[in-house]
């Protein structure tokens, strides 16, 4: 059986309890099951991870490198949306 | 915890037994590493890597426990790479060469399948040091089981080539399956005194996990055909010798080397 015979799934792990889940790379997998369990061996070996998403990446819509301009330079100047203009009291640590 | 529990029973017996459970691990670890980087997918080499890791890590605390319990002072490596074909105390289903894939995986599923249930009933174990070893293992037995489960199915239920095949698997490693649920005076001695598991005891559970996946996998269960068992007391298939060949020569021409 080939690689290119499989379809190509993204994984997302989640690292522990709270954080979000965070793209780690992808592979091949005949199926959603198999996927998981490709992504179990191949991707939390190490203990990475508490929980896994596979996603298939077709099923993925990307902006498209030709947009990038429009989509994101407007918003390079825009240094009002950050909350940066707050004072932050003395004594607060985790911000 | 290096002391068995029961005092009645003798440490060489105790030891005896680490070394049947250890000596399994370590040759179908070495077995099952063959496959490295020759597994169909570069997604399953790291599984089936990762699984003979497993086994492995089973091998190393039981021979450990082994060469300590009985007052031999014979470290793991000792244990391994020194001790001849006739000293190994492994059954012989872990010592037949892997076949295809599909046999590769019909093995693994019955021997998962043994040693989960088998790792289970030492968690209640007299001796601390097994119970602690088998609560260890069990989790890492449970995916094995899974991952050669979903194997067996996937291959028998899929295509007339990948159906013939695994059915293939299953009947040439069938005959070897009876070793492992045979009890004898070792085993008998120590499941009385609680530190051991009754082998036979194990067959009902462990059969049954097999038959379920068989019979969802559209395979059919092989006729019984008795065959000659004595892994237990050094008797092995010719093919153990070349296996330890390859594992332990290079401790061998290098003796006391460290890496």
């Amino acid at each position: 059986m080939s690689a290119d015979s499989w379809p190509l799934w993204e994984v997302f792990v989640r690292a522990k309890r709270g954080l979000s889940h965070v793209h780690v790379g992808s592979l091949h997998a005949p199926d959603a099951e198999m996927a998981l369990r490709n992504a179990r061996d191949v991707y939390t070996r190490r203990g990475e991870g508490v929980s896994i998403w596979v996603i298939p990446a077709d099923q993925i819509a990307a902006s498209s490198p030709d947009e990038k301009d429009a989509y994101f330079d407007p918003a390079e100047d825009k240094v009002y949306r950050h909350p940066t203009f707050y004072h932050v009291p003395e004594g607060v640590e985790h911000l | 915890m290096s002391e068995p529990a029961s005092a009645t029973v003798p440490v060489v017996d105790v030891a005896d037994y680490a070394l049947r459970l250890g000596d399994d691990a370590l040759v179908l670890s070495q077995r099952t590493g063959e496959w490295i980087a020759a597994a169909p997918e570069l997604e399953e080499d790291l599984a089936i890597g990762n699984l003979a890791l497993d086994l492995l890590g089973q091998a190393r605390a039981l021979l450990t426990y082994a060469g300590r319990v009985d007052g031999s002072d014979r470290s793991e490596d000792d244990l391994a790479y020194f001790r001849d074909e006739r000293d190994f105390r492994n059954c012989h289903l872990v010592e037949l060469p892997n076949g295809d894939f599909g046999r590769t995986m019909a093995r693994l599923l019955v021997f998962a399948a043994y040693q989960h249930e088998l790792y289970t009933g030492l968690t209640a174990s007299a001796d601390e040091t097994l119970a602690a070893i088998a609560a260890k293992a069990l989790k890492e037995v449970a995916y094995h089981r899974e991952h050669a489960g979903a194997w067996v199915l996937r291959l028998g239920d899929g295509t007339d080539e990948s159906r013939r095949r695994m059915q293939a698997g299953i009947d040439a490693i069938w005959p070897y399956v009876p070793e492992l649920f045979e009890s004898d005076g070792l085993t008998t001695r120590l499941a009385a005194a609680g530190v051991a598991v009754d082998p036979a005891a194990l067959a009902d559970p462990a059969l049954g996990f097999v038959r379920q996946i068989l019979a969802e996998a559209t395979l059919s269960e092989p006729e019984p055909t008795p065959r000659p068992t004595g892994g237990r007391r050094g008797i092995h298939t010719e093919h153990l010798g070349y296996l330890l060949a390859e594992l332990q020569h290079l401790a061998r021409s290098h003796p006391e080397a460290e890496w």
